[in-house]
């Protein structure tokens, strides 16, 4: 019997997709997060350590002191992921090295050098934001949104 | 001739006088590296990209064949091939490098047993002295086009497979010393909803045992007709879901004569998490591995079934599940 | 040291909200960095980011979801300093390093690299 929520589905379809569920391996979600908090965290300290030392060898303040640091990371998770270790990290760390800035200049950094047999200009200028692009582009738009709502809601006297 | 409902009998016994398989580096160090004619060590093949790698691997495996036959590119008269390259463009460089009439396919994982079968069709019904029947896979190629950047991080869950860096190719011809092609099943596609590209054994499942189902049927056997089955690249998880599916339609199968390519091709201990696939998967494991056991007497008759899942890139963003399908084919050692 | 264990123990948490959403609601990758970054913005529309930020540091600072509060707090920046428009023109003030270095890198990497399989 089909449920109404899967209507384009037939019976038969809905039986086996049970029938596959109860037969695939379990992703190892605590271990995975384990690990993804153990990478992540690691990589934060690092950012930490760097935000200190921008502080106090090259006068930053804590809030300017966030774009080297988030420009450091960035250099080595391109090196990284150039040098070929990156995905091996991650595979092992999955969000925890996806989530940190290092996961985005990853995710352009991996594009770019592997399209380079398209050329420079079609293949790395054209394929570089293939993964990064959903995030400037949600990151924009929900930022554009959020502001005019805060805005509007400010200049009706809101908070 | 036909046989049944979706299945031919090849009455003359069309021979496979030759084949070629050739890997990778990571094939290299896998479970059947003995079983190759050339191993490369870098995935570049000193190429100016991955897909121009997979071109050269496919014509080294063409060129080896022929070869080995004792024969010359002229001698043959076509060339069926297929990759999982858009276009399926490795396969119409190949053939242009070979200058064969060509027939491209695209079968994705399946392309080998449906271009065998086709090419013992044609061999059997006098259409062709020497057909040569090829298929080609590349994974950072194939990982470019349908999943993500080589070096990209994402996490590979455990029912994700490996695509296999290799090509396999197979001379056919109307007489002489080498394992006979006997019966092939035309597969049709199966569907039963599954759209995660990670789990493309569980897609491919249910498209075996379909074409499994219908070659029993079609020829009036059953499992104890035959030496070794051996499914594509199933993997682990679309191989055992296979054996509960065949098992709960009460078809017997024992589980010492019922393997999978993908499973065969790779060592515990290398990262492949369910197992290999990918066109060449099936390609390599049958024209290498299971064919030289059949040279050396060790099987008498063997059913390859490879399977395919027939997704695009776009089709999975498009909302799309993974149409699937399996194609069957019936080796026997000569002389029996 | 405090700092760095709770800059630690923040980004590794926010990691773990990642990893539930790959692996329990099956999301892409790319889906969950977008649900990240936007729940990012969000939270710093509602001033709730940077307090986070100025407890955690790098913790909250590092993980992508800072990067939608980033480009809230340019926008909103600019906005009260030039008006309305302020608001396309300050997007990308505060994110600029992240960007710009991102895309340099990666192209200079290009030039440099193959992908090692």
């Amino acid at each position: 019997m089909s449920n109404q929520q899967n209507k384009n589905i037939s019976a038969a379809q809905q039986q086996y997709q049970q029938f596959a569920k109860e037969r695939e391996p379990k992703r190892p979600v605590l271990t995975n997060c384990l690990h993804a908090f153990i990478a992540g965290g690691l990589i934060c300290t690092l950012g930490q350590f760097f935000q200190w030392f921008y502080m106090t060898y090259f006068n930053f303040t804590e809030i300017t002191a966030g774009s080297p640091t988030q420009a450091t990371l960035i250099i080595i998770s391109a090196l990284l992921t150039s040098l070929g270790i990156y995905d091996h990290i991650a595979q092992w760390a999955g969000a925890g090295t996806i989530v940190p800035v290092t996961g985005f200049a990853n995710t352009i950094t991996s594009a770019a050098i592997e399209h380079r047999s398209e050329g420079y200009v079609l293949g790395v200028g054209g394929n570089m934001f293939k993964i990064a692009g959903p995030v400037i582009t949600f990151g924009v738009f929900s930022a554009f949104v959020v502001a005019i709502i805060k805005i509007t809601i400010q200049k009706l006297g809101g908070f | 001739m036909l046989q049944g409902r979706q299945s031919w009998v090849f009455v003359k016994q069309p021979v496979i006088i030759s084949t070629a398989v050739v890997g990778g580096p990571f094939e290299g160090a896998g479970a059947l590296a003995q079983d190759f004619d050339i191993l490369y060590e870098d995935i570049w093949l000193g190429q100016a990209s991955f897909e121009k790698a997979e071109k050269k691997m496919l014509e080294d495996a063409c060129e080896k064949a022929i070869q080995k036959a004792g024969l010359n590119k002229e001698d043959v008269h076509f060339f069926l091939s297929g990759d999982l390259m858009n276009q399926i463009i490795s396969s119409s460089f190949a053939a242009r490098t070979l200058g064969i009439p060509y027939l491209g396919l695209f079968g994705a994982c399946s392309t080998s047993m449906a271009g065998l079968s086709l090419a013992a069709f044609l061999i059997n019904a006098g259409g062709a002295g020497y057909v040569l029947s090829a298929v080609s896979s590349h994974n950072s190629a194939v990982n470019k086009q349908y999943r993500y950047p080589t070096e990209y991080g994402a996490q590979n869950p455990p029912t994700a497979q490996w695509t296999v860096t290799g090509a396999g190719a197979a001379l056919v011809a109307a007489n002489g010393n080498g394992p006979r092609v006997t019966g092939a099943t035309i597969g049709r596609i199966v569907d039963l909803g599954i759209s995660d590209p990670f789990n493309m054994g569980a897609a491919m499942a249910p498209a075996a045992v379909d074409t499994i189902k219908a070659h029993f049927r079609d020829f009036n056997v059953d499992a104890a007709h035959y030496d070794l089955i051996a499914t594509g690249d199933l993997g682990k998880v679309g191989h055992h879901i296979a054996g509960d599916l065949l098992q709960e339609q009460g078809i017997d199968i024992p589980p010492d004569k019922f393997t999978d390519c993908g499973l065969l091709i790779y060592k515990k201990d290398q990262p492949v998490m369910a197992g290999g696939s990918g066109c060449a998967c099936s390609a390599v494991v049958t024209y290498g591995h299971l064919l030289n056991r059949m040279r050396r007497g060790e099987l008498k008759r063997i059913l390859v079934v490879a399977t395919g899942a027939l997704l695009s890139p776009l089709s999975y963003q498009q909302k799309e599940s993974i149409p699937c399908i399996a194609h069957a084919v019936v080796m026997e050692r000569e002389g029996d | 040291m405090e700092k760095y264990l709770i800059a630690f123990v923040v980004g590794g948490t926010i990691c773990v909200i990642g990893q539930i959403l790959l692996d329990v609601f099956r999301l892409t990758p790319a889906h969950m960095t977008v649900a990240l970054v936007v729940t990012g913005a969000v939270l710093g529309g509602l001033g709730l980011y940077e307090p986070l930020v100025k407890f955690a540091g790098a913790g909250a600072s590092v993980p992508i979801s800072s990067f939608g509060n980033s480009l809230v707090k340019g926008a909103l920046f600019e906005a009260k300093t030039t008006g309305l428009v302020g608001v396309l023109t300050g997007i990308f003030e505060v994110t600029s390093a992240g960007i710009s270095s991102a895309i340099i890198f990666g192209f200079l990497a290009s030039l440099l690299f193959k992908p090692k399989g």
